[in-house]
């Protein structure tokens, strides 16, 4: 039944942190060791399916033996796999981030007893955030999409509240509502489109049939629903506080994770399902929306005076490249458009990451996140501020990070198909990027004078090398692009799904 | 791999290991520092001549790394490259021992060196780019290796000068990043070759061709300081002093002007850019850069700023030699200058330093009689200087000749005008700044005096001045020898049909 | 057909009032409230999709489990909301509190 070519490892990726989740719920000590079990073995897990597809091709996997249109079935193929792989990677950082975070100066009392407190909800809503990501990325039909992306609203919501601040309690009540009206409006979608299908399965909506208006209502429906969760402009307006109210570690997941997932169910909508009735300038009008973000995130990331709301402005900034995207890759076949997307989803996750542990350990090493006041932390923490830097390079697009070759494919597509202005909004856009990031370098540069710049706070390596590596890897994506490419390019054909399309088998 | 491409990589590894360690290294182990710094450096030059002996002999060195279809990155050996590669590794070690001087005692001397190392990787890997897109990660690298050591001082004024940087730098690459792009999209992939892409892409895409070269000189342009990008150069001059000697003589401007040179050489080719006629264009840039960087330069009473405006004027000597393409002479004295300006420019830096860290000078009106406390320092500083004035028999003379002969051989009468006015300029600026150091007579005390022993100043920093002074005299005077830089200029030449 | 219908649009129009509610409202309890009308909207349009009147009058299952699974998730969100709301009141009277106690022991010292 586990011999390696049949399709059943699929579900491991959403058991395995859902166990762990409820295990972690159940123990009151050695938490940390299960979710750090469940990240190790959903790491390998994810390796081991990328692997499976290189040689067995893309997979399916049918709940309980149950076939579409009435079973569940999770499937794996190049982009799901990849992002799979992004949030195993993060994930398994975060998870020994985290670790870090909480154990940080445990020998004061008020302290101990205060992340005691937030450890003990971290680790079970953290699993079950996980589940929800690695449903959502897997699965193969929009209604269990709707309930993976519900999974991940209230679990999320709960982490970003953790802190207890009046303000991350404000802000995050506010994501909640505004995910649920997400959720709400995506569900709506999944309504029109069943009545005018007929069915609920990714593959076999690839070839749509039915009443055009309708269609037209749910993609609209979908699309709104998945760009508030995604935060575009103007609809970011809740996505500044909640991440940067959060705990360290909980922005780091939304920031790198959330955002990522309704995002990706956009493209492949769009892309996959939707597809033939798009029209060139509902493109166009995505793209604008796109360079708005980029434009309009990296001027209020200029304006911050606090290190993690420049991060997650930053985020919002960043989330426009993805829709800069839409229209360019129509002009280049499927597999080179979702390569875009993924190096841009990839490099952010991670220097993304990177940031966001960063802002957290300055936080923890000064007190407060002031830009203003950052001198003497590169004496203190070369590494950090490292780590800081060479995010800040990933996410300005400057090669060999993978933000680099997505923007090499953004710049050479525009200019092929003539549209000259993307490649000025895709270029003036890492500039802005530019000012922000090294606006914070050159504070942290800032030697202190008098005091002795050494306070002796020491960090654990479990706050220093989780975003070191992130930050490395996201600068280095650029050189292992060929592997990308090459696994992006497997695509679930939907040829199982056909077989059964006449019914209950 | 085999032994080309092993070798092509050490050559990047034997300054990145160093500086990747160095990184690591508590701040008190300075002799451990120093001694990976010296072997870096000395394993470097080592292999890097034996790659010039490789290249003359007609060895092809290359490694390809494929990412996505249509961008590669290549690193190859090629005359050009070698030319680049061992000015940059000879002057890092001179530059090194500078440093471990000038630095004695001073606070983060772990982070300058290691950035420091990084520099001079990238700077190679600059010189070793054998397409556009190897040519930009390394450019943009650069940016980032520099940032550090401009702003090392920690200073608000160093700070402010790390921002004009980075924003001139920052900018000058996105506009590059775009060129390429848009270049790549026309003519598709393309590696540095003596004959640039096929001419018949000019009947289709001629004028955005012609716009792509001025962006593409827009992007290296800028770190190469031609007037109006140059704002960022002087501010830059707060960094320490070696760090200026870097900056001016190895890396960044270097690094702007040998970009010019490989698009004019090798992305473009001399036959297409004489059909665009866009080479006039050039031409005047570079002529009005030489001489509004000597008229601003005269007016400086600071001596580093001095030096500065001064880089400004001879760096564009190479964009002019590379303007006039058609001339074999000329560009022959473009190219020699790459060399023969990083010698004079980094003693005169090197003695720049001294003079401030020895009596803290740092204007040119407290020179008055300084020759007589510091002789050796500032005869470097003087042969140097003269030098930069192009008086025989020093390297100076050597580029300003071939330039001249390759003007007259084009017909060229104002570029004779522009060599005679800027000289002029030239020794307008420098003499009264010998005629003060060896003529006048001291008035009152040094402003502070730093350092008093056996010799004028330390010996690791009397050294690399007087070694690079020696050899601005000694290249000139065996210009004609088989080893000399304007005999490989003379190879590198050889190889374009011009 | 015309049942169908009727049923869809009032759902729609269900949806429609629990998003204004959403937006108009500030009480935090009628935004919760308003989250669940536009769920039942939702729900109701699922319901009516289920009839199926060609042939035999057959019925479709898969939107019967649709509202199920919804009515499941949807209960579980409202509870969740409702906690939220519970903490965020409480939170900012603590807050409104500590500013006024403040402000008192502030004008006690004649400050």
């Amino acid at each position: 039944m586990f011999s390696s070519d049949t399709a059943v490892w699929i579900v491991f990726p959403v058991i395995l942190p859902l166990v762990a989740g409820l295990l972690c719920f159940l123990f009151k000590r050695g938490t940390f060791g299960i979710a750090l079990a469940a990240a190790i073995g959903n790491f390998f897990v994810v390796s081991f399916l990328i692997y499976q597809m290189l040689v067995y091709g893309p997979m399916r996997c049918y709940i309980g033996g149950w076939h579409p249109p009435l079973g569940i079935s999770l499937r794996s193929d190049g982009p799901a796999l990849l992002m799979l792989l992004m949030t195993a990677a993060t994930g398994l950082a975060i998870t020994l981030y985290a670790r870090g975070y909480f154990l940080f100066r445990i020998s004061d009392p008020l302290r101990a007893q205060r992340h005691k407190r937030q450890q003990h909800y971290f680790w079970p809503l953290w699993m079950l955030l996980l589940t929800g990501l690695n449903g959502l990325f897997l699965s193969a039909d929009i209604f269990n999409l709707y309930v993976t992306l519900e999974l991940i609203a209230i679990s999320a919501a709960p982490l970003a509240a953790l802190s207890g601040k009046p303000a991350s309690l404000r802000a995050s009540y506010r994501y909640l509502l505004i995910s649920l009206i997400g959720s709400l409006t995506y569900l709506l979608g999944v309504v029109f489109l069943y009545r005018s299908c007929g069915v609920l399965d990714l593959a076999l909506l690839q070839n749509l049939a039915g009443n055009r208006l309708a269609i037209t209502t749910a993609l609209v429906l979908l699309t709104v629903g998945l760009m508030l969760k995604t935060a575009l402009v103007p609809l970011h307006f809740w996505l500044p506080p909640a991440h940067a109210n959060a705990l360290a570690p909980v922005s780091v997941i939304l920031s790198a994770l959330v955002v990522k997932a309704s995002f990706y169910l956009l493209f492949r909508f769009w892309f996959e399902i939707f597809a033939p009735i798009i029209s060139l300038s509902s493109l166009n009008f995505m793209g604008t929306l796109g360079a708005l973000a980029i434009f309009w995130g990296a001027i209020q990331a200029m304006r911050q005076q606090r290190l993690k709301l420049m991060v997650a402005y930053s985020t919002v900034s960043q989330l426009g490249y993805l829709f800069v995207a839409f229209p360019l890759s129509m002009f280049v076949d499927g597999g080179q458009a979702w390569s875009i997307v993924v190096f841009i989803a990839l490099t952010h996750a991670c220097a993304k990451s990177a940031m966001f542990m960063v802002a957290g350990n300055v936080y923890l090493h000064l007190g407060h996140d002031r830009i203003k006041s950052l001198k003497g932390v590169r004496s203190s923490q070369p590494i950090t501020v490292f780590a800081y830097g060479i995010a800040g390079v990933s996410l300005m697009g400057l090669p060999p990070s993978g933000a680099f070759i997505a923007k090499w494919m953004l710049l050479s597509t525009s200019f092929a198909s003539l549209q000259y202005w993307w490649a000025v909004v895709i270029a003036g856009g890492s500039l802005l990027a530019m000012i922000y990031v090294f606006r914070v370098m050159s504070n942290f540069f800032v030697i202190p004078e008098g005091e002795s710049s050494k306070k002796n706070v020491s960090l654990s390596p479990l706050l220093e090398w989780p975003p070191l590596i992130l930050a490395l890897i996201s600068l280095f994506l650029g050189l292992i692009s060929p592997w990308v490419l090459k696994i992006v390019l497997y695509k679930d054909s939907g040829l199982f799904a056909q077989i059964f399309q006449g019914g209950l088998p | 791999m085999n032994s080309g491409q092993l070798l092509l990589v050490s050559i990047l590894l034997s300054s990145f290991i160093p500086g990747i360690i160095i990184f690591c290294l508590p701040e008190e182990k300075h002799r451990l520092r120093t001694l990976l710094n010296f072997c870096g450096s000395i394993v470097k030059i080592s292999l890097v001549l034996v790659m010039n002996a490789g290249i003359y002999y007609g060895h092809v060195f290359e490694i390809r790394l494929p990412l996505i279809p249509g961008v590669e990155l290549l690193l190859s050996g090629d005359p050009l490259s070698a030319l680049f590669t061992t000015l940059s590794s000879v002057l890092w070690l001179l530059t090194t021992v500078y440093a471990v001087g000038y630095l004695e005692n001073s606070p983060n001397r772990s982070h300058f060196f290691g950035y420091f190392s990084l520099c001079v990787t990238v700077t190679i890997g600059i010189a070793l780019a054998g397409n556009l897109v190897t040519f930009l990660l390394f450019y943009e690298m650069l940016t980032l290796a520099t940032y550090p050591l401009v702003i090392h001082r920690g200073t608000d004024k160093s700070l402010r000068a790390g921002r004009n940087y980075l924003m001139y730098a920052f900018s000058g690459g996105a506009v590059f990043l775009v060129a390429v792009v848009w270049l790549q999209a026309i003519v598709g992939p393309m590696d540095f070759s003596a004959s640039g892409f096929s001419p018949m892409y000019l009947t289709s895409h001629g004028s955005v061709l012609t716009f792509i070269f001025i962006l593409l000189i827009i992007g290296v342009g800028v770190k190469a300081a031609l007037v109006p990008l140059h704002g960022w150069l002087p501010q830059a001059m707060v960094a320490p002093a070696p760090v200026s000697a870097l900056l001016h003589a190895v890396a960044v401007v270097k690094a702007g002007a040998f970009g010019i040179v490989r698009i004019v050489l090798d992305v473009y080719g001399a036959h297409n850019l004489l059909l665009m006629g866009v080479l006039p264009l050039l031409s005047a840039v570079a002529a009005f850069t030489i001489i509004y960087g000597s008229v601003l330069a005269l007016q400086q009473d600071d001596l580093k700023r001095r030096l500065a405006y001064s880089t400004i004027s001879q760096v564009s000597y190479i964009a002019l030699g590379m303007s006039m393409v058609d001339q074999q002479l000329a560009v022959i004295g473009g190219l020699v200058h790459l060399v023969h300006q990083g010698l004079m420019k980094i003693t005169l830096f090197f003695c720049a330093g001294n003079l401030a860290e020895t009596l803290g000078i740092h204007r040119i009106s407290e020179m008055r009689g300084v020759a007589r406390r510091m002789p050796l320092t500032m005869a470097a500083f003087s042969i140097a200087a003269l030098g930069m004035i192009g008086i025989p028999p020093t390297v100076g003379f050597v580029s300003k000749w071939y330039l001249g002969l390759g003007g007259l051989a084009g017909g060229n009468w104002w570029l004779l005008v522009v060599l005679v006015v800027s000289s002029l300029l030239n020794a307008w600026y420098f003499l009264p700044i010998l005629i003060y150091a060896w003529f006048d007579k001291q008035q009152g005390a040094w402003p502070e005096e730093l350092y008093v022993g056996r010799f004028e100043t330390r010996l690791m920093l009397l050294v690399p001045p007087l070694v690079t002074a020696f050899i601005v005299m000694a290249a000139g005077l065996v210009a004609n020898a088989q080893i000399s830089p304007l005999a490989w200029v003379r190879f590198i030449v050889r190889g374009y049909t011009l | 057909m015309i049942t169908t219908m009727l049923y869809s649009l009032t759902g729609l129009i269900l949806f429609g009032m629990g998003f204004y509610t959403l937006i108009i409202h500030s009480h935090p309890l009628r935004k919760i409230l308003a989250v669940n009308v536009m769920a039942t909207g939702v729900f109701l349009i699922l319901v009516a999709t289920a009839y199926i009147p060609v042939g035999q009058g057959d019925i479709d299952p898969v939107p019967h489990a649709m509202v199920l699974t919804g009515i499941v998730v949807s209960v579980s969100v409202t509870a969740l909301a409702l906690i939220f709301a519970c903490k965020v009141q409480e939170n900012s009277n603590l807050d409104l509190l500590r500013k006024r106690n403040h402000r008192k022991s502030m004008k006690e010292r004649g400050l």
